[in-house]
């Protein structure tokens, strides 16, 4: 009976290491350990090898706006299905999984007013969650109406970009809003307001080629995957391997298309730096006019 | 234009017309045919009825992408009276899968701007099978701004099945240099027409697809994604590209329907390559007429109308759901 009194201990030896299901989770970049409480506490980034975990847009938000003082927009948007696109599911079915997925947003989208570090700004945050954070006609217009209203306002601009690209689902209607959202940001970008964009893993497609290209100053969370073609189809269309950290925020940094690299949680400190130097034009017009009038 | 160069569903019809021409070239011998060319004939017109009356989505992406399609040179030789071609970004290089220049439109001055293709091998190499890098969207841009400098209108031409996706292109920004197209094409102080003339594809058609009116070719497609790469993602399949091809709505009557073009000029039964003078007197007497209408508006009326064109673009709904 030797061995039954050995695997009994064994058993014993493993349950005493037994740890309740959710608290710890393995790194899918490093493969290490990590607890749910540290990984919380380092904003979804993980503390041995610093890989950014996408954040959901209403972490993001939580993470950049001062506390109570968002206000949503346009919550009552959600999509349509105007082509009745079908392809291995119909559309609604797509929505509906994806608003499952993505606790209960009607779109990959959140946006509003609020205050960043005591500045007030205009924000939108992509929701990965959601089909891809892919663009469709509720992400472009709810993009289009924040710019609008930020110009009302005199509002800075801060878009967080988490998108796969334009929504196939809806075809070119969905293409037209890389249209809509770059056409308002020409209207924007004469106001004399700032305009900051924040690419996260990962950025790509019909986002990178439109709004979130177009930031005044541009900015990228570490390793996120930012482009234009997916590396897949790169790989299909040259037929080769690509470069190690192809198509990386570290390589765009290196060609030139982005002004920094930021930790998250560094984030919020450099927009509100950086807002110190781009806002001075927040104000309207007319009140600036004043004021210069008064001291002639 | 019977050489075997033919599409699948278009072989019979080539077939009977090499038979016809055969007939014709024997006719001038001693044996009198004109029997059987009469009723091979009506064969011909019932068979070119059948076929291209009713071309699938896919049918027509194929027309789209037909190796005997006019590209963007033909009709420029066939439209406008003079072109001087103008070169390069003078930041990287000169894109030849996306050019442009001076032309002269029925004695009014115009900038040109289109997506190339090349007929051959070696001429789409040079051409990169009209899939233009970041350089051919800055060079567009420079003509554009260039052309709005001396208050030239500008014409644009999309034939393209992408903007390119390769290593050079990523390190060189597409994305960025597409995106910077959009933002200040809506703000381009002089009148743009845009008219698609085979390849709508994606972002790459976008980069020179903004403007005060959109003209399409009957049948050129428009489409988000390539109905391959779309079946290839969605499908996971890349066989189910004419499923994806219905599915995408990116036909001629659907963006008409879907109120994203403004307008179709028709084709000649079977495709433009069956008769490209007259696709191009079609289309140049559709182009000067809309910038007749065009050149009339002052320039904030002209950019208020492009941004409401493309700001009400989109469907969604609003409000509690039902």
């Amino acid at each position: 009976m030797r061995i039954f009194a050995k695997y009994k201990r064994k058993l014993r030896a493993q349950k005493k290491k037994d740890i309740p299901d959710g608290l710890w989770r393995k790194c899918k970049h490093c493969g290490e350990m990590i607890t749910k409480k540290e990984l919380e506490a380092s904003l979804h980034v993980c503390p041995k090898c610093n890989y950014h975990y996408p954040l959901s847009a209403k972490r993001r938000l939580l993470i950049t706006i001062d506390e109570g003082t968002f206000e949503e927009f346009d919550a009552d948007l959600y999509p349509s299905d105007p082509l009745k696109f079908v392809d291995t599911k119909p559309y609604p079915e797509r929505q509906a999984a994806a608003r499952e997925k993505s606790k209960g947003l009607k779109d990959a989208i959140i946006t509003g007013t609020g205050k960043l570090n005591g500045i007030d700004v205009a924000i939108a945050a992509l929701e990965f969650s959601f089909m891809g954070g892919s663009m469709g006609a509720v992400v472009g217009e709810k993009i289009t109406r924040l710019i609008e209203r930020a110009m009302d306002k005199r509002l800075p601009l801060i878009i967080v970009s988490v998108s796969g690209g334009a929504r196939m689902q809806e075809s070119v209607l969905s293409l037209m809003q890389l249209a809509k959202t770059s056409g308002a940001l020409s209207r924007f970008a004469r106001q004399g307001l700032p305009y900051i964009s924040i690419m996260a893993d990962p950025t790509t497609g019909g986002t990178t080629a439109s709004f979130a290209s177009l930031g005044d100053v541009i900015l990228a969370e570490p390793g996120a995957l930012i482009g234009f073609a997916g590396p897949r189809v790169i790989k299909q269309t040259i037929q080769q391997d690509l470069p190690e950290g192809f198509q990386r925020s570290e390589f765009l940094l290196e060609h030139g298309f982005l002004d920094m690299i930021v930790q998250r949680k560094d984030l919020k400190g450099t927009m509100a730096r950086l807002l110190r130097y781009m806002g001075g034009n927040t104000k309207p017009k007319t009140a600036r006019k004043a004021v210069i009038k008064k001291r002639a | 234009m019977s050489n075997n160069t033919g599409l699948d569903f278009e072989r019979p019809i080539l077939e009977l017309e090499k038979k016809i021409e055969e007939l014709r070239s024997l006719s001038a011998g001693e044996i009198d045919f004109t029997a059987e060319i009469k009723s091979l004939q009506s064969k011909l017109d019932k068979a070119r009825r059948k076929v291209f009356k009713s071309l699938t989505a896919w049918q027509k992406v194929q027309i789209a992408r037909h190796p005997q399609r006019p590209y963007m040179l033909d009709y420029v030789g066939l439209i406008f009276e003079e072109f001087i071609e103008l070169s390069g970004d003078r930041c990287y290089a000169d894109d030849k899968a996306l050019i442009g220049g001076f032309a002269t439109l029925d004695g009014e001055r115009v900038m040109i701007l289109g997506h190339q293709k090349g007929r051959d091998t070696k001429e789409n190499l040079m051409r990169n099978f009209g899939s233009a890098h970041p350089e051919g969207y800055r060079k567009a841009l420079r003509l554009m701004r260039l052309a709005e400098k001396f208050s030239i209108p500008i014409l644009t031409f999309v034939d393209t099945p992408g903007a390119y996706p390769g290593i050079g292109a990523e390190e060189r920004g597409q994305a960025e240099a597409i995106a910077v197209n959009l933002r200040e094409m809506m703000a381009l102080r002089t009148p743009v027409i845009v008219t698609i003339i085979g390849e709508g594809g994606s972002g790459g058609a976008l980069g020179i697809g903004i403007g005060d009116r959109v003209i399409m070719l009957e049948n050129a497609y428009y489409s988000v994604i390539s109905p391959e790469g779309c079946a290839a993602i969605l499908w996971k399949d890349k066989a189910r590209a004419a499923d994806a091809a219905v599915a995408l709505k990116l036909t001629s009557r659907d963006q008409l329907g879907l109120g994203l073009v403004d307008e179709i000029v028709p084709e000649p039964l079977g495709g433009a390559h069956r008769d490209p003078e007259a696709v191009a007197a079609a289309l140049k007497e559709r182009l000067i007429t809309n910038l007749k209408e065009l050149t009339l508006l002052p320039p904030e009326e002209l950019l208020e109308k492009r941004y409401r064109k493309f700001r009400c673009m989109g469907v969604f709904e609003e409000g509690i759901e039902e």
